[in-house]
């Protein structure tokens, strides 16, 4: 049964944050887009750098000074955040693997997926892994059917996963490697694998166009 | 004015309202739990549904404007269901707990369920369980009853002005919640009780207490500060159970005060529930005639000029006039009102009036407060200020020290007197704003009147005002913001003397005033009365009455009827809710019992007759709940002014009259607001 509060007392307490020249540099770039005083339009942005600067969640020390940046109580920040599932407000793994288990991925064979990943990082979903690496989550679709099944690792698709490319894959960032993302079998972007199926010729062999 | 149909009435509405609005002007009751008139619409609930002509689908009422031509039906089988459907959502997470629930009975979701919805669920699946939040000594939670409708996070936001409350996650994860497990920190959150439609938010000091249903409602009029907010007392028995607001657009509109709200458990502890004489340094009980025999005794050779009487901030005029007639007859003119030292002029009543009216914030473009702290001194008017805040174009300066948010911004302009000189003299540029503002409006505190230079920083507020051209035929914005509830009907019945309350303390020092009448009055040090005899009439065991040679118990403000003048000068009256303890007694009847004895008799035998009188003192008593800017002229006294920064005489907003201070849940408010408040000062 549901029964999720957003209070923050199982989770390791970060005394201070603040952003990094470099951060905040961005951060004042994100303001700029916005009018004067609607500054808090900026929120959404301001807590993915912040996220990334904290290590991929947001510690409640983070969130407050976004709300002072942004001149926000802090309680509207805290709605943001625990709205968008892009936030976290825990702790993870470097990499969080989002496995898509939605009906193409699933029909594709997304439960192998899933396994490996389990067997991988011997962790159940929604824990970290002993090493500190990965973290794993059911999703739910990603919006790359045409390429089912796919985890996403933090900003990338990999995708066109069976259980050995995915075990490779995991086994590559356990080694510290960044793996090329996109389809993990022959196969360009969503196009037919093994290369073009149609439209390889000019029709009735016409002229090619100037 | 658009004109539109609903259920067939043809109906002319205003522009810019919204369809629920108009249904309600045509006399049809549209269900909502979200929308609220004073609250920003969130139309979340989806319990106003309605059809609308040529739409294709049901809109939500509240939400949608009026437009020339629209035809609305609000008893179709389509509203019906639409209803339907929207209730049997709102119940599938809502547990059946009506039976334990303290909004049992005056609950919107109870009374809609029983109008609007199915008599049976389609929902077998697990309620949602959510775990309840912390919000204080004032506001008990049951969240799992809660629907969301966000009115206690808008009521928070927009009219308390405290950002704490809000919505976090999302879908059925959606809470509402301070998040960090704060306390409310904001001294009118008894109201998000009233505002929230189901049992979610009830009052913790009344939890398990009572049934509406079993109530006897009266109404009154509250004391704790000087706006004269209406209220409904609620009573078992003799016993108080709640306190409500009344709505009364032109004072509380339809909030009151957590103190007005909460403070009534005091009205049952420290009670002085029979007469008391003190023999060998003790106070003993005795009965009324013997009470009255040891005054009679006391007072039989002593002359009117030693005599002396201080009128309490709680106290109803009838008791006032009693006393004042009652001293008159013993020959004594010193009767004073203002027990805090406030040098308050009483020569013209625009002197002490809160002229512009608190609805007068609403039209005010410039507003100085100097030496007031509104949030605690009147947290309602702070409110209006704020609500006048954030419908734009409006400077606000500020003299004094306030060591807190107002819940606005403000210019800090300064601390003392000399800011007030600054701006006066146009070294601040606030001047500017006053001069070119319409409305320009000054609130003059206690802060600023409660000192030895107080009347020279009356006659220099005064100036300011005629200067800034704030008192004309058509505006007043000379504003005096009382703390006492009592303060401006004592000053309509001339209850000053020259000294003020320090030549009344004098004069005990002296020794040439033997006597001292305390009407209810415990706000000031009892030391100051020097070997005084001292005959205490009130409702408390409080300073005055641990001084007293004679205890003589009266009623408090919810047992006895009674006419109170508030800080615009409104004359109200206030029901009985109740019969005072034990052989306490109404404190008119007390004066003229007592008079009798003295040999003194006041010539009226009934409570109509002393308002006949009390209307022949002074003629204002005689409108009822009608505010006007008082007579002007030349008051205060032009001198020197002092270098001590203004500073609000309520220390500590919880506990400020007898009452307040014998009350439990105003300890338990003052005890977290001053944990809170080491909590800041560590961090």
């Amino acid at each position: 049964m549901a029964m999720i509060t957003a209070d923050p007392q199982d989770v390791p307490r970060v005394e201070s944050f603040s952003f990094t020249p470099e951060n905040m540099e961005k951060v004042r770039a994100l303001i700029a887009r916005y009018p004067a005083d609607r500054q808090a339009s900026a929120v959404i942005g301001c807590l993915d750098l912040a996220q990334r600067q904290a290590g991929g969640w947001l510690p409640r020390a983070a969130m407050d000074h976004v709300a002072s940046l942004l001149d926000m109580a802090p309680i509207r920040v805290y709605e943001v955040a625990t709205f968008y599932t892009m936030f976290h407000l825990k702790p993870r793994g470097r990499y969080l693997l989002q496995v898509c288990t939605t009906t193409p991925c699933w029909l594709r064979g997304s439960d192998a997926v899933m396994k490996t990943c389990r067997e991988v990082t011997g962790v159940a979903p929604g824990e970290i892994s002993a090493d500190g690496l990965f973290t794993t989550v059911e999703v739910e679709c990603l919006g790359a059917c045409v390429n089912a099944p796919v985890i996403q690792v933090n900003d990338d698709f990999y995708e066109d996963l069976d259980e050995d490319s995915t075990r490779r894959l995991l086994e590559a960032l356990r080694r510290g490697e960044m793996p090329k993302a996109g389809p993990q079998i022959d196969r360009q972007s969503s196009a037919p694998v093994g290369g073009p199926t149609t439209l390889t010729t000019i029709p009735g062999g016409a002229a090619p166009r100037e | 004015m658009p004109k539109m149909k609903i259920d067939g009435i043809e109906i002319e509405v205003p522009a810019g309202i919204s369809v629920l609005q108009a249904c309600e002007m045509a006399g049809i009751e549209i269900p909502r739990f979200c929308y609220h008139e004073r609250l920003s619409i969130a139309g979340n609930c989806r319990m106003c549904l309605v059809e609308q002509e040529k739409a294709p689908k049901p809109i939500a009422s509240c939400a949608m404007p009026v437009m020339e031509g629209m035809v609305i039906h609000t008893n179709t089988p389509m509203v019906k269901k639409a209803r339907n459907g929207v209730m049997e959502f709102l119940l599938i997470n809502h547990p059946l707990d009506c039976p334990i629930c303290d909004q049992g009975g005056e609950c919107d979701l109870q009374d809609q369920a029983m109008a609007y919805g199915y008599d049976r669920s389609r929902f077998h699946e697990n309620k949602r369980a959510v775990p309840d939040k912390e919000l204080g000594p004032l506001v008990k939670t049951s969240m799992n009853r809660c629907i969301q409708c966000t009115r206690c996070v808008r009521f928070a936001t927009e009219v308390a002005g405290i950002e704490d409350l809000g919505a976090t996650g999302r879908g059925e994860q959606m809470e509402i919640t301070t998040y960090v497990q704060r306390t409310l920190t904001s001294e009118l959150s008894g109201n998000i009780v009233d505002l929230c439609p189901v049992g979610a938010l009830t009052s913790k000091p009344y939890a398990f207490n009572a049934r509406p249903w079993e109530l006897r409602k009266t109404q009154s009029i509250d004391v704790m500060d000087a706006l004269g907010s209406n209220i409904r007392i609620d009573t078992r028995g003799r016993e108080v159970m709640r306190v409500l607001p009344r709505i009364n657009e032109d004072i509380n509109e339809e909030w009151i005060a957590d103190k007005t709200r909460h403070a009534i458990d005091g009205l049952k502890r420290q009670r002085l529930d029979r007469p008391y004489v003190r023999r060998n340094g003790k106070l003993q009980p005795v009965d009324w005639t013997e009470a009255f025999d040891v005054i009679a005794t006391r007072l039989k050779d002593v002359a009117g000029a030693k005599i002396a009487a201080i009128v309490g901030d709680q106290c109803d005029a009838e008791a006032m006039l009693a006393l004042k007639d009652l001293m008159a007859a013993l020959g004594s003119s010193a009767v004073e009102c203002r027990q805090d030292g406030a040098q308050l002029d009483a020569s013209v009543r625009g002197a002490y009036l809160f002229n512009a009216g608190i609805a007068g914030i609403d039209r005010a473009d410039a507003i100085l407060l100097v030496g007031a702290n509104p949030r605690w001194e009147a947290p309602v008017l702070n409110a209006r200020i704020r609500k006048r805040y954030l419908a734009g174009k409006v400077r606000i300066g500020l003299i004094g020290e306030v060591p807190m948010d107002l819940t606005y911004p403000v210019e800090r302009l300064g601390h003392g007197p000399s800011a007030l000189d600054d701006v006066a003299e146009g070294r601040l540029a606030f001047l500017d704003a006053l001069k070119g503002a319409k409305n320009p409006m000054i609130i003059l505190g206690q802060g600023a009147l409660c000192r030895p230079d107080g009347a020279a920083v009356l006659a220099r507020t005064r100036v300011l005002a005629e200067s800034v051209n704030a008192v004309r035929d058509d505006w007043n914005g000379f504003c005096v913001l009382h703390t006492a509830a009592a303060r401006v009907a004592a000053l309509d019945l001339g209850l000053v003397t020259p000294g003020g309350i320090e030549g009344v303390f004098a004069g005990c020092e002296k020794g040439d005033i033997e006597v001292v009448y305390l009407l209810a009055a415990d706000e000031f040090d009892m030391k100051r009365l020097g070997k005084a005899f001292v005959i205490y009439q009130g409702h408390h065991g409080d300073a005055g009455a641990h001084r007293a040679d004679v205890v003589l118990p009266g009623a408090a403000y919810a047992e006895k009827p009674g006419i109170y003048a508030n800080t615009e000068g409104r004359i109200q009256l206030a029901r009985r809710a109740g019969f005072p303890p034990g052989e306490a007694r109404e404190d008119w009847a007390i004066l003229r019992a007592l008079s009798a004895v003295l040999g003194k008799k006041l010539p009226y035998d009934s409570l109509d007759q002393l308002r006949q009188r009390l209307v022949q003192a002074n003629p204002v008593f005689a409108a009822l709940d009608r505010q006007e800017a008082g007579a002007w002229g030349t008051f205060g006294t032009p001198g020197a002014m002092g270098d001590a920064p203004f500073r609000s005489p309520i220390a500590n907003y919880y506990m400020t009259c007898p009452i307040s201070r014998a009350s439990q849940t105003m300890a338990a408010c003052t005890a977290v607001r001053q944990a809170q408040q080491q909590a800041l000062a560590a961090e």
